[in-house]
């Protein structure tokens, strides 16, 4: 049920598994969990269409790559022509009568699009409880968060009911539910995929991007939504890695903590060389970020605030309104330590290969919760899932989260790798070398006992 | 414009809009901005 696209689309190719069999397995088990109200939107009748089409195609001989004929979901977020665009929200929706160019150059790969997942509202938060289609459970545990904005995404692949989702990251919203629920979640470069029909949330700071079951399907998906090859030059057996010291890493859940140093421990015995790096202003972060992204978000939802405030989740429409009174001086000065951001990051990753840190510093918390506990102190959950990805939203760094093991109580745990500026290329080699040591399968991380 | 002054400023037009459940997080990205401020005027 769960295999991957590369492992499946193989099966397809050699004509042992039919498309139109994969749809019906996919439609099955999105009915068999809809509690886990991962889905706003089932494409039934046209995926169904669409596999028969592929099955013919393939069949003639007319194979398309490796895509062909592999249900894909996309996040509500982005436009599917003649389907609803309702960003997880009560709000009235978008009717596009084209698809999002990501989405097309899916279909020109071939892909099946079987339907669109649920999010946090307008992807306005990092937990996927606040949407108006009900909240999205976490696939091990139905009672707690998995994770956002893009959770019916991650939820759609851990459940079998897609084998590769499009997510967007404004803060990390692939990587944050990809590290909830345990699996793979790219967000490139920035500006490398289109964001054209996706609805906004911070112009500057949201990507679009594949989540996946690995680093492969990552890959293979990051290829056809870019349009171009994947440069697939090999990478030393040895890899520097930096571990960012301070702000980024001095509170983490203790189960967090230790499973990250057993993960460097694990990969220095393998031979990879981890040194420390210091990212000087990263505790301006969350400040940074605050003043570009509700300013933006404003921006963007002025025009809907005004006819349908009421429509909104009340914790989402007060963040907008508090977008409203911003100062533009206070903007331009985000901006410019944004760019200070950026050098300080690159400048740390000119002396190794990846950054490497964990993707959340706590484990998928319970629904509805809006404060955790984090190492003995009590903080906004928002604020913890975002503090160890939204730094790369700011800078626009390719960053990828990788499953690495799970709690004691069986919560997934990610880990996260940061690459070159605009070298999402380097960073796909990287993860794909390193892959087999981090995810080491379930209970343990890193080789398990390091 | 001042930090403070911006507050108040804000919370009184979040109040007029009748819209009270603005002010603690006014008052949040108030400290946020503080912050902001200082680490910018620290180039």
């Amino acid at each position: 049920m769960n295999e991957t696209i590369s492992e499946i689309g193989a099966r397809i190719r050699a004509g042992d598994v039919s498309p139109v069999d994969l749809v019906q397995s996919c439609l099955t088990r999105i009915a068999d969990r809809s509690d886990l109200n991962a889905f706003i939107t089932v494409l039934e009748d046209s995926a169904l269409s669409e596999a028969e089409a592929a099955a013919a195609e393939i069949s003639r001989g007319q194979y398309r790559g490796p895509l062909h004929g592999i249900p894909i979901s996309i996040k509500d977020l982005v436009d599917v022509a003649g389907v609803p665009t309702t960003s997880g929200s009560a709000v009235p929706p978008l009717h596009p009568t084209r698809d999002a160019p990501v989405v097309q150059r899916l279909r020109e790969a071939g892909a099946i699009i079987i339907g669109k997942t649920n999010l946090h509202e307008f992807a306005f938060g990092t937990t996927s409880d606040e949407s108006a289609f009900g909240p999205v459970r976490h696939p091990f545990d139905p009672s707690r968060s998995a994770g956002g904005s893009s959770g019916g995404a991650a939820v759609a692949l851990v459940e079998g009911m897609c084998y590769g989702s499009v997510g967007t990251d404004t803060g990390g919203s692939i990587r944050i539910p990809a590290a909830a629920c345990g699996i793979v979640g790219l967000k490139p470069a920035f500006g490398e995929l289109p964001c054209e029909g996706v609805v906004p949330l911070s112009t500057t700071c949201d990507h679009v991007g594949p989540m996946t079951r690995s680093v492969e399907d990552a890959r293979l998906m990051f290829q056809v939504l870019r349009g171009t090859r994947v440069n697939d030059a090999p990478v030393p057996s040895s890899l520097t890695l930096g571990i960012p010291t301070g702000y980024l890493l001095e509170r983490l859940e203790p189960e967090i903590r230790s499973a990250f140093e057993r993960l460097q421990a694990a990969l220095t015995s393998r031979g990879h060389v981890l040194v420390d790096v210091t990212i000087g202003l990263a505790r301006s972060t969350p400040d940074v970020y605050l003043h570009i992204v509700l300013p933006e978000a404003a921006a963007y939802h002025a025009r809907f605030l005004a006819q349908h405030a009421d429509r909104y989740s009340p914790n989402v429409r007060n963040r907008l309104e508090t977008g409203r009174y911003m100062l533009a001086e206070d903007y331009v000065r985000a901006m410019q330590l944004r760019e200070r951001l950026t050098r300080d990051v690159s400048g740390t990753l000119a002396a190794c290969d990846a950054l490497l840190l964990p993707t959340l510093p706590i484990a998928a918390p319970p629904l509805g919760v809006q404060s955790v506990d984090v190492d003995g102190r009590p903080e906004p959950v928002r604020a913890a899932m975002l503090r160890l990805t939204q730094l790369f939203n700011l800078t626009g760094h390719p960053s990828i989260s990788l499953p690495a093991g799970v709690t004691t109580s069986g919560l997934p745990i990610g880990a996260q790798l940061v690459g070159p500026a605009g070298d999402t290329d380097r960073l796909l080699a990287i993860a794909a070398a390193l892959e087999p040591q981090i995810t080491a399968g379930p209970g343990s991380v890193g080789g398990g006992t390091g | 414009m001042t930090v403070h002054d911006w507050l108040k400023s804000a919370i009184e037009d979040a109040e007029r809009r009748d819209l009270p459940a603005l002010k603690p997080l006014l008052e949040a990205i108030a400290k946020s901005t503080e912050a902001l401020r200082k680490a910018a005027d620290a180039r």
